[in-house]
């Protein structure tokens, strides 16, 4: 529990629980590079318009007689295309740094929006109790006895296209998985004596809830999230590639990979290949992260 | 026992009404079908002919009324595309859904269960940890994007196998295609059971190593060892029996995420199993098929959950369900 950055501004000491969570973080090596390409990508996706060499969406810029151009050519315009191009002539390599936009703000943003109202139902559940906790918890476990993708598709059939939408879908998919990590630690949090004592104070239980019981559930949080993040993007990648999720004009690593998949039978594989490899570089960085985080914040693995 | 029984009876019942009717609305919210079904030049009449044929001119609470009285009877609409009962569409193709969830579990156990025993045996040693990084690439791999390599890999540039469809010799088994029995259904179903297969695959070395690691461990696996059994011995009897109750357990449960994700796999290999037919109606909004097979689906998911639950209190005496809470 020491362990989160939160206790920063408490510690005084040399070695601060922060400190202390960056060099246990920091011991594999695997995790600090994926971390490393984490932010690269991050960065990537926030500063496509600037670095990428076309604006994939601005029809002016495409030649359709640089139509499915093999990694490595140079188009019409003189462009060298690295990743080649897609059959609108469109350069692969800025696609993907667009579609990562895409990705990530869909994946993070639905997640993120699951995990607050997971929070507030798995520590409203765990607070309060009785009634109340059977009704979340049943709907939690009736929710998860399904597989996501299931979920998802009986809710994107029901709320059709659209970014909103999409992300409304994925939040659903994603809040019983928070509901259940928050409520199994709150309980655990509930019964020790620091929340007796916040109660014996008279304090409120807005104030009890969110300044004492919510900053000590977020340690398991933190590793549910980023392995959540993950299968947001991998499911919307799915979604959307089964024509399902995003709409052409927001298109996403895995609506490019539905773009290609029609030229895969004639051997144009770099139009479906490269953003897959870029979705597979995100989600396996996410899972080592979450990994060494799960390692770190655990209590039991403390030494 | 038969209190447990039946109360978790009348709980799948409830469970199966709450999503019918969350199907049920989700399904209806979606768009108009006549709107896509219909020849665009018709007139206003032709229109109000074409609703009133499908039952849309009904109020809502009493197409749900109507829905539930024919679930019933074993009726979920007919499709509005095929014009055929929409259960009957389903269920005809399921065996093609069935038979590749199957042989993608059995790719699973039978590559993963010896490669996470050896990673199991031998973690320090590079084979230990190469498997242990393969499974963590099949946890993060995109299932879709490994099916379309497998195609670009298999059947473009190598042209070794099919990679679309079930293959034309299917052979009949009681009334029921199967794609098994023939040379040409087996390379049909190799690559998209493979592709199935890598989530499981991933799952089966984990459990399968830890589940070893735990047992080498043990006094009887001493002391067979001590006792100078051959190391083949020690692990097909000793080890390999015991770390089979529990893959056996999760692939119990897994099956019907197998099944769910095989929409994905069946999407892009065109292996005309139910969920081909699922994504094909969302996108033209055939909703009795919709509700049907997802209905279908949870009902499958209630039976499998229920004997999964029943199975663990007949092999686990700990497990007393009589005293829990229903």
């Amino acid at each position: 529990m020491s362990a989160i950055p939160a206790g920063v501004e408490r510690a005084g000491a040399a070695e601060t629980p922060f400190r202390r969570f960056v060099s246990d973080f920091c011991e594999s090596r695997v995790a600090v590079a994926a971390l490393a390409m984490l932010a690269l990508i991050i960065a990537v996706a926030l500063l496509a318009p600037w670095i990428a060499p076309q604006d994939p969406y601005d029809l002016r810029q495409l030649d359709l007689l640089d139509s499915k151009m093999p990694p490595g050519s140079v188009g019409g315009g003189g462009m060298l295309h690295l990743l080649g191009t897609d059959a609108q002539g469109r350069d692969m390599l800025s696609a993907i740094m667009y579609g990562l936009r895409t990705s990530l703000a869909v994946g993070v943003g639905a997640s993120f929006g699951a995990m607050f109202i997971g929070l507030a139902a798995g520590l409203i559940a765990a607070y309060f109790g009785g009634l109340i906790e059977t009704v979340i918890m049943r709907t939690v476990d009736m929710q998860l006895s399904f597989p996501s993708i299931l979920v998802a598709l009986i809710l994107v059939a029901g709320l059709g296209q659209g970014v909103d939408k999409i992300i409304i879908a994925l939040m659903a998919v994603q809040w019983a998985y928070y509901a259940r990590t928050v409520r199994g630690t709150a309980l655990v949090e509930r019964r020790k004596e620091y929340i007796e004592a916040a109660r014996c104070l008279a304090l409120g239980h807005r104030r009890v809830v969110f300044r004492h019981l919510l900053p000590n559930c977020l340690p398991p949080l933190i590793v549910v999230n980023t392995v959540l993040v993950a299968s947001a993007i991998s499911l919307e990648a799915t979604l959307s590639f089964l024509g399902l999720g995003l709409p052409i004009t927001k298109p996403s690593l895995g609506l490019l990979i539905a773009n290609g998949f029609q030229f895969l039978l004639s051997g144009k594989y770099w139009i479906s290949f490269f953003p897959g490899v870029a979705l597979l570089i995100i989600i396996m960085c996410i899972n080592l992260v979450g990994d060494q985080l799960r390692d770190v914040l655990n209590p039991r693995l403390q030494r | 026992m038969l209190v447990y029984l039946i109360r978790r009876l009348m709980q799948s019942v409830v469970v199966l009404c709450v999503m019918s009717l969350l199907v049920f609305l989700g399904v209806f919210a979606i768009g108009d079908p006549v709107q896509i079904l219909i020849n665009p030049l018709a007139d206003q009449a032709e229109i109000d002919r074409a609703t009133a044929a499908l039952g849309l001119d009904q109020p809502l609470w009493r197409q749900y009324w109507l829905f539930l009285v024919n679930a019933a009877r074993g009726d979920l609409g007919r499709s509005f595309v095929y014009n055929v009962p929409a259960i009957g569409l389903i269920l005809e193709r399921m065996p093609a859904t069935l038979e590749l969830a199957v042989t993608a579990t059995f790719f699973g156990v039978i590559l993963g269960v010896p490669l996470g025993m050896l990673a199991g045996l031998k973690p320090a040693s590079p084979v230990g940890k190469s498997i242990m990084a393969a499974s963590i690439l099949g946890f993060s791999l995109p299932t879709f994007w490994v099916g379309l390599m497998l195609i670009m890999v298999f059947a473009v540039e190598l042209g070794w196998l099919p990679s679309t469809g079930r293959g034309a010799a299917t052979c009949s088994l009681l009334g029921l295609k199967f794609s098994l029995c023939t040379v040409d259904g087996l390379r049909h179903i190799l690559l998209p059971a493979l592709n199935l297969a890598l989530f499981k695959l991933s799952l089966v070395i984990r459990l399968s190593r830890a589940g070893t690691r735990e047992v080498v461990l043990q006094d009887y696996v001493k002391f067979a060892r001590a006792k100078g059994l051959p190391q083949s011995r020690v692990v097909w009897l000793h080890v390999f029996k015991n770390i089979t109750i529990p893959i056996v357990t999760v692939l119990g449960l897994e099956l019907g995420s197998t099944i769910a994700f095989a929409v994905v796999t069946e999407w892009i290999f065109a292996w005309p199993g139910m969920g081909k037919l699922i994504i094909e109606s969302i996108n033209v909004l055939d909703r009795p098929v919709i509700v049907a097979y997802l209905l279908v689906i949870v009902f499958m998911f209630i039976v499998i959950n229920l004997a999964v639950d029943v199975a663990y209190s007949v092999l686990d005496p700990r497990v007393r369900l009589s005293e829990q809470r229903a």
